[in-house]
């Protein structure tokens, strides 16, 4: 969620003020509020579904900024295939399908009173639903913090992040060296840095070639693996290396001022960093007492419900939800789970068991796409993959095939943000 | 942006959308994420919702046993049974 400006907050919040003090009987007598927080592929989801199902209930979603910026395909943004404003959509269309969209910051949560509080308003729910990603750890690395990240930027939340790592790299000369730090497990979008570096490679190989980008990571694995690695050897020999946790991958600190990344064998000084640190759920999560000592949100495998408080559900990034991978398709898929069991709970009905799926899209060239999918349902409580279903594209496929998924992602993209914000 | 008449259009204004229509058995909610249901998105991965119960339980089943070719169905596919294929099949050809 992007900052506000101070005068759009104050006209937001005293619409707010309002509302609590004056609320109007017929409104909020007969219908069950329920307020989303957090306006991404989740939260927006969860809101117009909602919607959809009860025309009844009175949504509010919440959201700090006007503008939504997705993260899927920024990465092209990143390696130049793509503009920024690609990615970025309005709540004109949420608003129009009948939510109550409220641009402003949650500040707070009352969970015994059920109010979301704000800097001088309250905001009265039944129900509540928290989707507020994540947040950066800022002391998840030594020496990173958010004025680091100005000089070595993270871009894991698009916008202003996004548009920097691009113009570090467009400016960079041909020679210079690029590296990744890739965080330990878990964090938003799996296999996004592996991504993220092959449409890196993708930029070099073509603009920069004598330029090199060196992944230093935290892990041994990752998603997708073999494809990616494949891929890498195929296309990117001379301008890929990836070190992993066991060969001294894992960066350990980081200087900005002299643009030094630290590992246990050794130092870098790259012309430019991209230092993907350790994440958490967004913050409102941890005021609302959602967050456990993991930093992320233990949940009801069938309601989304919140593990640790009754009344507030919580769907996408911020989850630990078993083997779902923190993904939008996830966030979606969670989210129309999570507004068919609100409504049922509101009504006093018991939810069904659900099943979810995800689809997750990658490109390692514009015309080279690779992508996992699971089918998933709750066991003991835990969102489990079913045996025998899921897994990536074949590791074999010709090229027709890496066409065919580099097409499906672009379409993916367009598919699922015309369903949430169009 | 007020938030009063917000409400107010809010209790007027529903908008349906077989993406997220209403008692969806379970798993069929997750299709349109991919299947587009709005008209305005290009894509061209095979519009399913209004489509034949019989099509679309025939295309599942031979994408599971992989008699029919693709990218992603088959896997997807197997995580659902002939049981839970049936009411996926049927809801959806109730969705425009």
């Amino acid at each position: 969620m992007a900052r506000q400006t101070r005068r759009n907050f104050l006209k937001h919040s005293s619409a707010l003020a309002a509302a609590a003090l004056f609320p109007t009987p017929a409104l909020t007598q007969a219908a069950p509020r329920v307020v989303v927080v957090g306006g991404g592929f989740g939260g927006a989801s969860v809101a117009r579904a909602l919607r959809v199902l009860d025309p009844k209930i009175n949504v509010t979603l919440v959201e700090a900024s006007a503008t939504f910026t997705a993260c899927p395909f920024s990465n092209a943004v990143i390696g130049g295939l793509r503009d920024l404003k690609a990615q970025q959509f309005t709540y004109n269309k949420v608003r129009a399908a009948g939510v109550n969209v409220v641009i402003g910051t949650a500040t707070g949560i009352n969970t015994q009173g059920k109010t979301v509080r704000f800097v001088d308003a309250t905001l009265p729910y039944d129900r509540l639903v928290l989707a507020p990603g994540i947040d950066i750890r800022w002391d998840g690395l030594p020496g990173y913090n958010e004025a680091a990240s100005a000089k070595m930027p993270h871009a894991w939340r698009a916008g202003e992040q996004t548009t920097l790592l691009r113009k570090q790299l467009e400016d960079m000369e041909d020679g210079g060296l690029v590296v990744m730090a890739a965080p330990a497990n878990p964090f938003r979008c799996p296999p996004g840095p592996y991504e993220r570096a092959s449409l890196i490679a993708h930029y070099l190989k073509t603009k920069k070639p004598k330029s090199k980008l060196i992944v230093l990571d935290a892990k041994d694995q990752f998603s997708k693996q073999r494809l990616f690695q494949n891929a890498w050897q195929e296309l990117y020999p001379d301008h890929l290396e990836w070190v992993s946790l066991s060969k001294g991958g894992k960066v350990t600190a980081v200087d900005a001022a002299t643009m030094t990344l630290t590992t246990d064998f050794g130092k870098h000084t790259p012309k430019v960093a991209n230092v993907i640190p350790p994440q958490r759920a967004g913050r409102i999560a941890e005021l609302a007492g959602v967050t456990n000592n993991t930093g992320w949100c233990p949940i009801n495998a069938t309601t989304f419900e919140s593990s640790q408080v009754p009344g507030i559900h919580v769907v996408g990034d911020a989850t630990i939800a078993g083997g779902m991978p923190k993904s939008a398709f996830t966030a979606n898929s969670q989210a129309k789970v999570c507004a068919a069991a609100v409504v049922k709970l509101l009504a006093g009905q018991a939810p069904a068991t659900p099943k979810l799926i995800n689809t997750c899209y990658s490109l390692v060239a514009p015309d080279y796409g690779i992508e996992v999918a699971g089918v998933y349902h709750p066991v003991n409580n835990v969102l489990t993959e079913i045996p025998g279903s899921g897994g990536t594209s074949p590791v074999d496929a010709p090229k027709d095939v890496r066409e065919t998924e580099a097409i499906y992602a672009e379409a993916w993209f367009r598919t699922i943000t015309s369903e949430v914000f169009g | 942006m007020k938030l009063l008449s917000a409400m107010a259009v809010a209790a007027v204004a529903a908008v349906s959308s077989a993406a997220f229509a209403a008692d969806a058995p379970p798993g069929a909610a997750a299709c349109s994420g991919c299947h587009a249901t709005n008209a305005g998105a290009e894509t061209p991965v095979p519009k399913i919702h209004g489509k034949s119960a019989a099509d679309i339980t025939a295309a599942m089943t031979a994408f599971r046993d992989g008699s029919k070719p693709g990218t992603v169905m088959g896997r997807i596919a197997k995580g659902f049974t002939d049981d839970e294929m049936k009411p996926i099949a049927a809801w959806l050809e109730q969705q425009k």
